[in-house]
């Protein structure tokens, strides 16, 4: 996850309390968004940015998952997610996603 | 009339050393955790120069094979060598690094590239031999002076090392003592960038077949900003670059926009061209050594080479319509606009449907897309995916939630109008532009009729905007005489005669 964003995420998290932040991601595969989630999760597995061994412990969810699309008017995410949903392993993330919270989400 | 291409080109340049030395992943590093595991491990991942010749895509790149070669063979590349790869190709060549360092010298008019004397010796001759290298460029070359200068200036004075086999040859300067916007780093990372564009202009101009002094205006199109402290991008790498190659009848300027610049510099050229501004304009872009390795990490990770090992380079020469070469159609132009929102069919909509759609075309009428054209080898293993790939499930999906494609047809629709990547990830290198090349060729042999060149740049990581930025336009067969801009002789005396008769008509019915 870029360096800058970790930064973002480390702030929101501090400002918020980290139970009171989910992070919700956009990534185009699987390996990708288990990375960014392992990230605000168990820290950056890179060891190159802020999140360096910080445990925040997210909340984190892919949009296409199904738990977070029952969050949305179907008819935004339909115009808003609909195409992506079309081309996107949603399996594979979903499979990644859950993983990840299953190990270090603290507040789930 | 529309503009047509008349020719492209594509370099590369082979830097291994500058992977470990000025790539940002690596530099990075170096800050953070320089006991690292993973810098102990660059060095036995880096690749020779003739593993990086022999490497598929950059064959592809180069003009040695097709991208439908390329989607031929097996799935990794980078432990499979292409059977007779060469150094030459129809676009352009990949120049090793000791050569390429003295390309960098002799880019460079403001003494700050100083290289050791025994290196210059040694490669002096080598260098000059390259057929597209002039002789006042080699002209250029310093006699060079001692190592012991060079490593006081890097120990001492914050100049920035130039390696080749593990061993310090040379150095960048920097170019004032205090201006940050001078500093060694920057002026390397902004003569690299240079001096691949002089060799993509110097093989643009070979491969369109023209004389250097038929072009009038250089658009440079990389990420690179020059200027001082007072004028931080002021330029005009276009002009500086433009004078080493000797396009002496040139001015120009730099046009930016992340990855999407490319894209947004053909549009620009195309239409100074079509309004007769200039007769010929050369696009042009050199590499960016920041991001040398950028995957460098994942690549080791899984006991890959380092497959970001080169510069790239590119030069497009866009010139008035010769009835022959494919056209920029400048009717199609797709704009991601302020408004349109960052929603992948936003995006995919804004830059591709709504442009052919007010052509009535639909996304079918279009036989190849040149999107982002990441070679996968690289991407895939640090966990992006394969970006074309998904570039063209996206246009896909579009035409099915449009009605213009059954589903059914995705997968083949991905493969049909799609091209497999091969570009190095070096931002806007890969971003449409690789494709213009064997666009060209593809349409002249009547194996398309035309294409479309999309350009997508992440403006956000600039943080003046939390927006993102396209543009495409289609590049079409030669209409020729179809040109509909004015009236011909003929279609006047057409006009006149039935007039004529019209009015005859009238008077023997009266």
């Amino acid at each position: 996850m870029d360096l800058e964003n970790q930064k973002r995420v480390k702030e929101f998290a501090e400002e918020y309390g980290p139970e009171n932040v989910v992070v919700v991601l956009g990534a185009a595969e699987g390996e990708g968004a288990g990375l960014a989630a392992e990230t605000v999760t168990a820290g950056d597995p890179t060891f190159a940015g802020p999140l360096t061994g910080v445990q925040l412990g997210l909340t984190v969810y892919h949009v296409c998952e199904e738990e977070l699309k029952a969050e949305f008017d179907p008819d935004v995410y339909d115009e808003q997610v609909g195409m992506m949903e079309m081309v996107l392993d949603l399996d594979d993330i979903a499979g990644e996603m859950s993983a990840i919270r299953d190990d270090f989400c603290k507040f789930l | 009339m529309n503009s047509v291409i008349k020719g492209a080109s594509y370099v590369l340049a082979h830097t291994p050393q500058m992977v470990f030395y000025n790539g940002t992943t690596q530099t990075t590093e170096k800050v953070v955790n320089p006991e690292s595991e993973y810098l102990k491990a660059i060095d036995s991942h880096l690749r020779t120069y003739e593993e990086a010749v022999s490497y598929w895509p950059n064959q592809v790149y180069i003009g040695n094979a097709h991208p439908d070669d390329l989607a031929e063979v097996a799935f990794p590349y980078y432990d499979k060598a292409k059977e007779g790869a060469e150094r030459y190709g129809k676009y352009g060549e990949i120049m090793p690094e000791e050569e390429f360092l003295l390309l960098a010298q002799t880019v460079d008019v403001f003494e700050v590239v100083k290289l050791d004397k025994d290196f210059v010796a040694a490669h002096k001759d080598a260098f000059a031999a390259d057929p597209i290298i002039t002789e006042d460029i080699v002209a250029k070359i310093e006699e060079g002076i001692d190592a012991e200068e060079i490593a006081r200036l890097v120990s001492e004075e914050h100049a920035e090392g130039l390696y080749h086999a593990g061993k310090l040859v040379g150095c960048v300067k920097r170019a004032h003592d205090i201006d940050v916007n001078l500093s060694a780093h920057v002026m390397h990372e902004n003569i690299m960038s240079k001096a691949t564009s002089v060799l993509a202009l110097l093989y643009g101009v070979r491969n369109a077949g023209i004389d250097k002094a038929d072009i009038e205006y250089v658009i440079d199109c990389a990420e690179e900003a020059c200027g001082d402290m007072n004028q931080r991008g002021g330029g005009n790498f276009a002009k500086a670059a433009a004078e080493i190659a000797g396009l002496v009848n040139a001015t120009g300027s730099d046009t930016r926009g992340f990855c999407a610049g490319p894209s947004h510099a053909l549009i620009e050229a195309a239409s100074l061209v079509k309004a007769g501004t200039y007769k010929c304009v050369a696009v042009t872009a050199g590499g960016c050594t920041a991001k040398l390795g950028m995957n460098g990490k994942d690549h080791i990770k899984k006991d890959m080479p380092i497959l970001e090992d080169c510069l790239g380079g590119f030069c497009v020469i866009i010139a008035e319509n010769d009835g022959v070469n494919p056209e920029i159609n400048l009717d199609i132009v797709g704009r991601h606009t302020v408004g349109t929102g960052s929603a992948p069919q936003n995006v995919i909509g804004s830059l591709v449907a709504d442009p052919l759609e007010k052509n009535g075309m639909k996304l079918t009428d279009i036989d190849k897309f040149s999107p982002e054209m990441q070679n996968p080898d690289i991407t895939k293993p640090a966990g992006a995916g394969d970006v074309p790939l998904a570039n063209y499930k996206m246009i896909g999906a579009l035409a099915v939630k449009r009605g213009e494609l059954d589903r059914k047809e995705l997968a083949n629709f991905t493969k049909d109008h799609g091209l497999t990547g091969w570009a190095p990830t070096q931002g806007h290198i890969p971003s449409g532009v690789p494709y213009i090349g064997f666009a060209r060729e593809d349409i002249l042999a009547g194996k398309i009729k035309n294409a479309m060149i999309i350009g997508k740049g992440s403006l956000f990581l600039g943080r003046m905007t939390n927006l993102f930025d396209g543009c495409s336009f289609v590049i079409q067969a030669n209409t020729g005489a179809e040109d509909n801009s004015g009236v011909s002789e003929e279609e006047v005396k057409g006009l006149i005669a039935k007039a004529m008769k019209d009015f005859a008509a009238s008077l023997l019915a009266e």
